[in-house]
């Protein structure tokens, strides 16, 4: 029984270009710069030295405060620096970065004591869920959420389904869909586990219609476990969104800025399935992932599985180089995806793709003015009015904006795509909500600020007053003293004239 | 003729003390219930602004300048301490429409001493509505950037010119995507 979706966009797949190249290892590089900060939340802290030597799977960043994750040397080798470099984000900014000369002996540190018993597993749910937060692993369909805090949400609201993401709704990205063909079993084992760790009654695995082949292979694996239902969903964009996939699935639709949490179900990547099953059967942290490389721009489109670190020039050399054409570099998906700022970017946790893309994939018209057609209000899954949101950011009403929902706009681009007059919706979108966001900061620092501004006056004021009355008590006493002074003078007086006047009588 | 004129006279002071107390009453009434409101938006500006009277805006102090702002005679984002948001906010208390470019403002700055020329001599400490710099009298003096919210009055008092205002650079957790170009060049050849 599946549920119809508001809006969305069919689009040309090329999946094709990389679906049938089965995954493959590609060899360490020289060095790998793994980022501190590669998941949503507070980066983590570095725990290792330069010049020290760390193992393959060691930790070498602990998790910050509140919501994080810990980050694992992707292979063994010496720490040749702590410093920032170029983090896989269009604006080129840098951040606290690890780089490790590998030592090409990819020699394991010693990793945490491997699950091997068969279901019911004999380690408890909160067992689970720390030893999946030890790993490190992040949600892998390219939003990074830290796993454990989600399979820790049983603690918070009550969860009764646990959904598996392999809708993989983006053009030619492919890394899902060859793990559920690949690694069948191992997914379903992760699956189980997270299963368990959430103890929810119901398990459903979601896959695109456009990949039969791995819903073969899913629903044959998926025969171990009675209470898993892998069901096929229609092919369109943004299927794979958490929220939308959910309400496909299940019926049930997700508040606007809630988590799906809220409404009984927990949403998982299949790729962050296989890594929860290497995590407790081998006790392996997340130290790869499969990245798919592809594009009209790249020689050998291939589905690789990389050591996290690796830069992006690497990894393109590794299959086969680019094409002498001008290309625009992504990372993720060609929808949602951003630009990469150079070669030199690192692979990431949340790396799905790497898309080299020449100018005959890309729909990049001059722009023209709006002709009011409203295909973009059919198209927005969210249920947006995208056409007037961005008139009035250009006209620069934010607030007009964020009255009609722009905050809530999940940055699909399926607006942007539809537009046949090529106007940049989701970036106007991108814009206004980053920037409503600088202004809610802006307000905090400058309440917190006032406050500050507040406390000093009142107790300048009060010293004032101490001072104030310490002069006046000053004054009291010398006033005092003088009157005290000429009552004895008086007094004196008195006494001499009282004297004389004996005197004289 | 007498008793009459009297009588005359007793109607006269009751009519008037009449009409008086009527009229008395009515005006009472009136004050009470068609008095024209107070503006009071000027006190919740002042509540908006920071409220250091570091005279940035050209005004004596938080108090004037909001009174400035209320009756017209001032743009809401007249305070250059209180940033977008205070302007915002502000705006939003008077009705105005502020446009938010994202291309016209200028990067926020916090203070910074350097540390080659500060003679730890704590007139900036003094000046400092935010209590924003730490230091001793000999000591190095040392600005939190998490409560400044860049006055200057710190850089005008500093005798040996060690305090500059720095510009904030965007970092990972604050960069956004600028706002798109209205009209974007058509790409040639």
């Amino acid at each position: 029984m599946l549920f119809q979706v508001r809006g969305g966009v069919k689009l040309s797949y090329r999946k094709e270009l990389s679906s049938e190249s089965p995954i493959v290892r590609m060899p360490t590089p020289k060095r790998v710069c793994v980022p501190l900060q590669q998941h949503v939340g507070s980066p983590a802290e570095p725990v290792v030295e330069v010049g020290q030597w760390v193992g393959k799977g060691q930790l070498i960043g602990r998790a910050g405060r509140g919501i994080s994750a810990n980050v694992h040397a992707s292979t063994s080798g010496t720490v040749i620096a702590i410093e920032d470099r170029m983090a896989p984000h269009p604006s080129g900014l840098t951040q606290p970065t690890v780089v490790i000369e590998a030592d090409g002996k990819d020699r394991w540190a010693e990793l945490a004591q491997p699950v091997t018993a068969d279901f019911p597993l004999p380690v408890t749910p909160k067992e689970l869920s720390e030893r999946v937060a030890a790993a490190g692993i992040v949600g892998l369909g390219g939003a990074a959420f830290p796993s454990a805090v989600k399979l820790d949400m049983r603690y918070k609201h009550s969860i009764d389904t646990l959904v598996i993401n392999g809708a993989e709704c983006e053009p030619y990205i492919t890394c899902d869909d060859r793990l559920m063909r690949e690694a069948a079993s191992e997914v379903i084992d992760g699956v189980r586990i997270m299963a368990y760790a959430l103890a929810v009654q119901h398990v459903i695995i979601a896959i695109e219609a456009n990949k039969p082949k791995a819903v073969k292979a899913m629903r044959e694996a998926a025969k171990v476990d009675h209470s898993i239902r892998v069901v096929t969903v229609p092919t369109r964009f943004p299927m794979g969104s958490a929220q939308h996939l959910l309400l496909a699935v299940t019926g049930r639709e997700t508040p606007a800025d809630k988590r799906t949490a809220e409404v009984g179900a927990v949403v998982h990547n299949v790729a962050t399935a296989r890594a929860v099953s290497s995590a407790i059967r081998r006790g392996e942290p997340l130290i790869s992932r499969v990245v798919t490389v592809s594009g009209f721009g790249v020689r050998e489109p291939a589905n690789v599985e990389v050591p996290l670190g690796t830069s992006v020039e690497d990894l393109l050399a590794f299959c086969g180089g680019l094409h002498p054409v001008p290309t625009l570099l992504i990372g993720g998906g060609p929808m949602m995806g951003a630009t990469l700022p150079s070669v030199h970017a690192p692979v990431v946790k949340g790396t799905c793709g790497v898309l080299a893309l020449t100018a005959s994939e890309i729909n990049d018209g001059p722009q023209s003015p709006c002709i009011r057609c409203g295909k973009c209000v059919t198209a927005c899954p969210a249920g947006l009015v995208p056409v007037e949101m961005a008139q009035l950011i250009r006209r620069g009403d934010l607030q007009g904006a964020k009255a009609i929902g722009s905050q809530d706009c999940i940055a699909c681009g399926s607006c942007s795509f539809i537009c046949p007059s090529h106007i940049p919706l989701a970036h106007y979108f991108s814009f206004a909500n980053g920037k409503l966001g600088d202004l809610d900061r802006d307000a905090r620092r400058q309440d917190r600020i006032r406050s500050l501004i507040q406390a000093r006056n009142e107790r300048t004021a009060r010293e004032a007053e101490i001072k104030k009355a310490a002069s006046a008590a000053r004054k009291a006493a010398k006033a005092a003293a003088a009157a005290l002074a000429t009552a004895a003078a008086t007094a004196d007086a008195t006494e001499a004239t009282s004297s004389l006047l004996e005197e004289s009588t | 003729m007498e008793p009459n004129m009297m009588l005359h006279a007793a109607q006269a002071v009751a009519a008037i003390g009449l009409l008086g107390t009527v009229l008395g009453v009515v005006l009472g009434v009136a004050a009470r219930y068609l008095s024209a409101p107070v503006d009071d938006r000027a006190e919740a500006v002042v509540a908006i602004l920071p409220g250091s009277n570091c005279a940035q805006c050209g005004f004596a102090g938080c108090k004037q300048a909001a009174a400035a702002i209320v009756e017209g005679r001032a743009a809401p984002n007249v305070c250059p301490p209180g940033g977008a948001s205070t302007a915002q906010r502000v705006a939003e208390l008077i009705g105005v429409r502020l446009a938010v470019d994202g291309a016209d403002t200028a990067l926020p700055t916090v203070a910074w001493v350097d540390e080659e020329r500060c003679i730890g001599c704590t007139r900036c400490i003094r000046k400092c509505a935010s209590d924003a710099i730490v230091g001793a009298i000999k000591q190095m003096h040392t600005v939190l950037p998490e409560a400044c919210y860049a006055c200057g009055l710190c850089e005008i008092e500093c005798p040996t010119k060690a305090i500059v205002m720095k510009p904030v650079m965007p970092t990972l957790a604050t960069w956004h995507w600028p706002k798109p170009a209205s009209k974007r060049p058509v790409a040639t050849g």
